[in-house]
């Protein structure tokens, strides 16, 4: 084993880090804001896997490209499903809303079954076998194109809400529900407009995936579990943090299936989150509360 | 009010008749289907499920019928287990399935207790046939036949292509089959007298989204052969990352797994899938009851080639066979006279390849045999036995780069 290897490993880990990072986004900034822990997540993720492998197969269209027109589709469907399903159950019990959240994941995934069947769906780019080498590192080349969008998507989101009169006022909302409301935002509008945003970001984290990974309705479990474990060891809420999850997953998986066992991959995910929990239960980036 | 008429006579008498005419017929056998339908053993059992589809209608042409209960235990053992007592609770007297072997060994507890016959399709590892079951048979190789069959074509390749790899490496995923698999592998290939030295045994996670590490971890061991026990999702992202990261080995087999040969394989790999190499029970295409299911698979599923899916459509064929002969002979439906039956079967005339479907004390049939089955021009072909080859085979593969 040399250290070329060993760096190869590290730098798959961010690239792949990166792609989770901003699939974890969607989720944190809606349990960030509107404090609903979206269960069906994953799903939402290879939902717009199956639309990128639409886009491709029927149109031609790469993925990278059709990310955005499908993370503004997951937009529309994030801010509808708020405005007339989820902004119901805010507020109530979390069972409820996790009933009501697996109920959705169960139709969407059930819906994709019965739509394109079990097979796994591949994109197959002309570049998706390319690779680079750089001395002893070979990059994937989707691999890496779908890092780089998804690290500047990310830019993007935090950079919306950090200074934007939208997203300040969404943040407004999330620290302080009742004084927003006083000062006059419309605290339902704005929760619509999160949990559109967390879907556009999952929506463009799947489109980016599928060049990763075929898409498949069997995904969407793990997807949700890995946005769990990410946003949890960044912190809830963290934007920054889901990016920083993300990485330290991905970089953490690499190197245990590359040192150790690669079936043992998830155990080091899951050590980790339980390191996180006992150590700094708010997460890396979290705020006490 | 019309009078009593003679047809009205006749019709009455025929009526207070049937049911001793009914009683006198041993009843439709109703067998319960258990397939990963959904989940992530979804397209093994889908193709599993088209070959049970049309066995209703090839058994009837050989004067045998069932009615097929169709259940989707979702690539989970735990529902594998329910689904059974729900499919027997609803009047099913066989059970055939499951294509997994976790949940095999589920289903047989069930089965076990309701004393009602199971018959395996497909489900490899050795423990479902070693734990005494008596309402059990499997009509497919344990794990250890399908290493040691798989092995001994490795050896007759070699000696066929004159090719000589010195190392290989061994990557499983590491479900109920992968495990035991690689058992078969611990204990068999260092008997195997194989000339080629095994430098590492890798487990992989099938649901992992990626295997990107997984070669990393290969190439830094640059075997000249791999060999694999797979599924089909997982094949396609490992031979992905091969390209990606610039490794051929001179050859990759499967001494005995699914995955390579499955039409999901060959759309998502394209002319990347030929010259892989699966050492498996593959259909005898010069039967007769191969040539009669092959005829009434084609329209009933024209997406699907029959060459591709015979393996998982044949087994399931031939485990409602078993089942449905059994009831034939047996003339009853109660569970404990149909195991017996199931027991004594001896089918010379059937659809994969080897000697007639029997079952040992355990349960097992000990008559199936392997073939070495290349992938050319994206079809499964067989090109080991000589006697049942269609093509000569290839070794060591040509590189990536250039294949049409």
């Amino acid at each position: 084993m040399t250290a070329g290897l060993l760096l190869g490993v590290v730098v798959q880990g961010v690239m792949t880090g990166l792609v989770y990072g901003l699939m974890a986004l969607g989720l944190s900034v809606i349990f960030g804001v509107i404090r609903v822990v979206n269960f069906a997540h994953g799903e939402f993720a290879v939902l717009a896997m199956y639309a990128a492998w639409v886009a491709f197969t029927w149109w031609g269209v790469d993925p990278i490209v059709a990310a955005l027109p499908i993370a503004a589709g997951c937009f529309v469907l994030g801010f509808g499903l708020q405005r007339w399903l989820v902004s119901p159950f805010v507020g109530r019990a979390e069972h409820e809303q996790f009933i009501l959240l697996a109920g959705v994941a169960m139709v969407l995934v059930n819906l994709l079954l019965m739509g394109f069947g079990p097979d796994a769906r591949p994109v197959n780019l002309p570049y998706a076998l390319d690779s680079y080498e750089i001395g002893p590192v070979i990059l994937d080349k989707a691999r890496l194109v779908a890092a780089a969008v998804a690290f500047v998507l990310t830019g993007g989101v935090i950079g919306f809400f950090r200074f934007t009169r939208t997203g300040t006022a969404i943040r407004a909302c999330a620290d302080n529900l009742l004084g927003a409301a006083v000062v006059g935002l419309d605290v339902k509008r704005l929760y619509a407009l999160t949990f559109g945003i967390g879907l556009a970001c999952v929506g463009a984290a799947g489109a980016m995936l599928v060049t990763i990974s075929d898409a498949s309705p069997v995904l969407a479990h793990g997807f949700t579990l890995q946005g769990f474990i990410i946003v949890i060891i960044g912190g809830l809420g963290s934007l920054a943090g889901a990016l920083l999850g993300g990485v330290l997953i991905g970089v953490c998986e690499a190197l245990a299936g590359f040192l150790w066992q690669p079936s043992m991959k998830s155990l080091f995910s899951f050590l980790l989150l339980v390191a996180v929990l006992a150590l700094r239960p708010q997460g890396l980036l979290g705020k006490r509360p | 009010m019309g009078g009593l008429t003679r047809r009205g006579l006749a019709a009455g008498a025929a009526t207070l008749a049937m049911p001793a005419i009914v009683r006198a017929q041993a009843p439709v056998l109703k067998v319960g289907l258990l397939l990963p339908k959904s989940g992530y053993l979804a397209q093994a059992g889908q193709s599993c499920h088209r070959g049970a589809m049309v066995a209703p209608k090839v058994l009837a042409d050989f004067g045998m019928r069932i009615e097929i209960m169709d259940v989707d235990f979702e690539s989970n053992v735990d529902m594998a287990r329910t689904q059974a007592e729900r499919v027997i609770n609803a009047g099913a007297h066989c059970i055939v399935g499951p294509f997994e072997s976790g949940a095999a060994l589920a289903i047989a507890q069930v089965t076990e207790q309701r004393k009602i016959p199971f018959v395996i399709n497909i489900g490899a590892a050795p423990q479902i046939t070693e734990q005494g079951y008596q309402y059990l048979v499997r009509n497919f190789p344990t794990g250890g036949q399908l290493v040691t069959n798989g092995l001994a074509l490795i050896k007759d390749l070699l000696a066929a292509t004159g090719a000589q790899p010195k190392t290989a490496v061994f990557v499983h995923a590491n479900d109920t089959f992968g495990t035991a698999q690689r058992g078969a592998m611990d204990a068999l290939y260092p008997r195997a007298g194989l000339p080629i030295e095994l430098l590492d045994k890798i487990a992989y996670d099938p649901k992992a989204q990626d295997l990107s590490v997984e070669v990393t971890k290969i190439r830094a061991l640059n075997p000249d052969v791999l060999l694999v026990v797979t599924r089909s999702a997982d094949a396609i992202k490992l031979f992905r990352d091969m390209v990606r990261q610039r490794y051929t080995p001179k050859a990759i087999i499967s001494p005995g797994s699914p995955g390579m040969y499955d039409e999901e394989f060959y759309q998502g790999l394209g002319p990347l899938a030929d010259y892989a190499i699966t050492n498996l029970p593959w259909a005898n295409f010069n039967a007769p009851m191969a040539k009669a299911l092959e005829a009434a698979y084609t329209p009933a599923s024209p997406r699907y080639r029959f060459a591709a899916e015979c393996f998982n459509a044949g087994f399931t064929f031939e485990a409602l066979l078993v089942a449905a002969d059994a009831h034939k002979r047996a003339g009853t439906t109660d569970g404990e006279a149909l195991m017996k039956a199931v027991r004594a079967t001896n089918l010379a005339e059937h659809v994969m390849t080897g000697g007639p479907i029997t079952f040992d004390a355990k349960g097992q049939n000990p008559n199936i045999v392997s073939a070495c089955v290349q992938n050319r021009n994206r079809t499964p072909t067989v090109v080991l036995p000589v006697a049942a080859a269609t093509e000569k085979p290839v070794l060591p593969m040509p590189g990536w780069q250039g294949r049409s």
